[in-house]
């Protein structure tokens, strides 16, 4: 009964610091902004509007970067990869990966929110960011790199 | 006029199936055969009423009847006819009407087939089964009505979401699903009824085994055919991210899993009926947990359709389950008494132990990784999700020593082993675990768990093979039998083990196949110009140019690439963005090169008609394929066990009362 118990302890240690080491914090540009440096390292899932104007397009697959926002608050994000389809500017967006310290938003996933709701004319920047990530479909499957 | 039939067909079916809970329980308190029977034809009425409701919302779905709510919600005239059909279960209000149809079938079937055996707590089964049948149908008739009568029909209805559209495994996963799912009820009602009945002699696994086993049968294929659609439909090139609705599956595929085990203990030895028990309950729990997760609308993903009222129903349903089960097994549990106890931890027994430690290990950390963002949104307001890299620590070992225990349980003997024999016997696979090993060394693998997982799969695989030919040998020194006669005959005798041992087969090459395929592949996101080609891995591949391709539905986008490998031409591969009608966004359509050893998979990104480029992704996934054929032996070797004994189908012929079909005659015999 006694090993029971220990054995029961030590799972839930485990499994709670696996867990702790391994989430992903769903953030808007203005929590990021105000954790600051509390933020570097850890792994965030962005989300905002592409910010007009602010699309660079680099060589080949790699080296689009672009500006997110909530209305108020601007990250901007250093992208991998190549865009989905869905991609341009003023359409809601959700990055996945690390604030480097020097306040960049390093994204090794690129989301394309296929939310409606996030593209009502009148105010483009009403957007509740929350809602923007949970929604966006398709974050599933890991970061592609060079190889596995 | 469509919409007033299939309601009063629904009120019918929560009308029979209380009066049915309601009848089997009284009868269950005092037996009567005339109350039995009419429990029964209750029954029998309510899988009725729910294949006639079934069968209207089918006939609406195809006449266009756009004045019944959730064909306005998910037809469309625009649909080929089989996603008209398949519209059936693509969204919120059908899904649970055909879960009532599901549901209906098992309930009857099992009334029907367990009609004479187990009298003593069948009509409470009964009643619990058309408990789940009675809240199901009030679904229907309160939060989930699919047959509302629209005043004002829309000409036209907008389809189904376009991924559920995509691909025809969306006809296939969703049934199986439902048949694994929902198919866990009855193995719930039997246990409860044992329980609440207090008959929990030696023989109350048997009709459980085999209720169990059959949806057990369907869940593992379901669990497959789910990441195979996503394979061949999602575009990110893999079949499993641990996402939500994935985990909701596999749960109670677990803990089914620890109980078709541990229920072979509890039949041989009478010992961890309360465990068994337990592990059955847990499984039912587990499915009306990924029921509220996948259709409230907490978690979003192509499952969750809409944010509904139904999520708090199913969750008061769950707590009122979950009571129930734990003040069941809180009563009986002085009769949960072990008759046996495992002598020797150098056994098969003490393995089949630590195997449902394990099995009930990863059903923890899968499940305390998956509601764990609930929780804490819940306490704290903050929102998150699990990365993937916990479950995937958390899996790889368990899974990784799940296969090695597959081998060394099967190797030592029931009962107990000396310390030599245990040696013995424990040392002889290694032959094969070296054999994979060293295979899998000179093709050039280094990477540590994979290579563990070949070096355990190749002790599991000769002990597995051994177990199934050393019988088949036997008999032909023995009878002078040929191969195939002997192989037939091995088989007859012995169906339950032969299955076990097939099942075990293709598990083995699911997780070398699995383990093999997450490690050792390699992918590359490309933008090339018309003409241009990529190298990845042996592979060349040559953008050649995009076509259009207009069908009724949709219009598509399609990128012609040539590929060759090693220089030698092996043709174009087509992957393809298709924008639907009536929908906003654009769905890809990945293209996979299938063969037995890797597949070439080929995504696309975007497509830039200005500057003529194409963003793709390409990926060489080796042995995937191999899940899928592995996946169809597991399935095979399930149905093997569950085909009843020969002689008691001989038995049934010639004698007065039927054999239940539940009863499996003599256990296996032990080595």
């Amino acid at each position: 009964m006694a090993a029971l118990v220990a054995a029961a302890i030590a799972l839930a240690v485990i499994t709670v610091g696996g867990i702790g080491k391994n989430l992903v914090y769903y953030w808007g540009p203005a929590e990021i902004q105000a954790a600051g440096p509390r933020a570097v390292g850890a792994t965030i899932r962005l989300g905002g509007l592409v910010v007009p104007d602010s699309v660079r397009y680099g060589e080949g697959a790699s080296g689009l970067e672009f500006d997110v926002s909530d209305g108020k608050t601007r990250v901007h994000v250093k992208s991998r990869g190549v865009p989905p389809q869905m991609f341009r500017e003023g359409i809601g967006v959700v990055v996945e990966g690390t604030i480097t310290s020097a306040g960049s938003f390093e994204s090794q996933r690129l989301m394309v929110s296929h939310n409606n709701e996030y593209r009502a004319p009148g105010d483009p920047y009403k957007a509740d960011v929350k809602r923007l990530i949970s929604t966006t479909r398709g974050l599933e499957g890991e970061a592609v790199g060079e190889s596995r | 006029m469509t919409g007033e039939l299939g309601r009063t067909l629904i009120l019918a079916g929560l009308l029979l199936a209380t009066v049915g809970s309601l009848a089997g329980f009284a009868v269950g308190r005092r037996p009567s055969p005339l109350g039995w029977a009419w429990t029964r034809r209750l029954a029998y009425g309510y899988g009725a009423a729910m294949a006639a409701a079934n069968l209207v919302m089918v006939y609406a779905l195809l006449a266009h009847d756009f004045s019944v709510s959730y064909v306005a919600h998910v037809g469309s005239r625009q649909v080929p006819t089989w996603v008209t059909v398949t519209s059936l279960w693509s969204s919120l209000e059908g899904s649970i009407l055909f879960w009532g149809l599901v549901l209906g079938a098992y309930v009857a079937a099992a009334s029907y087939l367990n009609r004479d055996s187990h009298p003593e707590y069948m009509p409470f089964a009964v009643g619990v089964w058309l408990a789940c049948g009675a809240f199901f149908s009030f679904l229907l008739a309160g939060p989930a009505q699919p047959f509302l009568t629209l005043p004002q029909p829309p000409p036209d209805g907008p389809g189904p979401n376009p991924l559920l559209q995509n691909h025809v495994l969306m006809v296939i996963h969703p049934p199986f699903l439902y048949l694994g799912y929902v198919g866990m009820t009855i193995p719930f009602g039997l246990a409860s009824a044992a329980l609440i009945a207090g008959r929990l002699g030696h023989d109350f696994v048997r009709p459980l085994r085999t209720w169990l086993l059959l949806p057990w049968i369907f869940q593992t294929v379901a669990i497959v055919l789910g990441g195979w659609w996503a394979y061949e439909v999602l575009g990110w090139g893999g079949y499993w991210a641990w996402d939500p609705v994935e985990n909701a599956s596999l749960l109670p595929w677990l803990t089914a899993t620890a109980a078709l085990h541990s229920a072979i203990l509890t039949e041989r030895k009478g010992i961890l009926k309360g465990w068994t028990t337990t592990l059955v309950m847990a499984t039912f729990l587990l499915t009306i947990l990924g029921t509220f997760m996948t259709r409230s609308g907490v978690f979003n993903s192509v499952h969750s359709f809409t944010q509904s009222a139904i999520g708090p129903t199913i969750l008061v349903f769950l707590a009122a389950a979950m009571v129930f089960s734990v003040a069941l097994l809180a009563l009986r549990v002085d009769l949960l008494v072990p008759e046996g106890r495992i002598e020797d931890p150098r056994s098969r027994d003490a393995m089949f132990l630590l195997n449902n430690l394990l099995f009930v290990l990863l059903t923890f950390t899968v499940l305390i990784g998956t509601v764990f963002p609930l929780l804490v949104e819940a306490l704290r307001g903050v929102q998150m999700s699990v990365g993937r890299p916990y479950f995937d620590r958390m899996a790889v070992p368990i899974g990784t020593a799940l296969l090695f225990l597959m081998g060394v349980g099967p190797a030592l003997p029931w009962g107990r082993a000396t310390g030599q024999q245990a040696r013995a016997a424990l040392a002889a696979p290694l032959a094969g675990a070296a054999a994979l090993a060293l295979l899998g060394l000179a093709l050039g693998v280094r990477h540590p768990w994979t290579l563990l997982t070949l070096a355990f799969g190749g002790y599991t695989a000769q002990v597995t093979l051994s177990e199934l030919w050393l019988p088949v040998r036997q008999r032909m020194k023995a009878h002078g039998e040929g191969l195939g006669r002997a192989l037939i005959e091995t088989e007859r005798r012995g169906r339950r083990r032969v299955g076990a041992y097939v099942v075990h087969a293709g598990a083995v090459l699911v997780i070398i196949a699995i383990a093999v395929s997450s490690t050792l592949g390699t992918s590359k996101e490309v933008v090339l110009r018309q003409g241009e080609s990529t190298k990845l891995g042996a592979y060349t591949l040559t953008f050649v140019t995009t076509d259009t391709v207009n069908e009724p539905h949709r219009t598509s986008l399609v990128a012609r690439v040539a590929v060759s490998r090693n220089g030698v031409e092996l043709g174009t591969l087509s992957p393809r963005m298709n924008q639907y009608e009536n929908q906003r966004e654009a769905i890809g359509t990945p293209a996979v090169r299938t063969s037995l050893t890797e597949d070439l998979y080929l995504s696309i990104m975007n497509v830039d008609p200005e500057r003529g480029t194409l963003g793709l992704l390409a990926l060489v996934n080796p042995m995937v394929g191999w899940i899928w054929i592995a996946t169809a032996v597991m399935a095979l070797g399930g149905v093997v066990a569950l085909l009843p004994p020969p002689r008691a189908r001989e038995g049934r012929l010639r004698a007065a009362p039927p054999a239940p079909v539940a009863d499996y005659g003599a256990v296996e015999t032990s080595r």
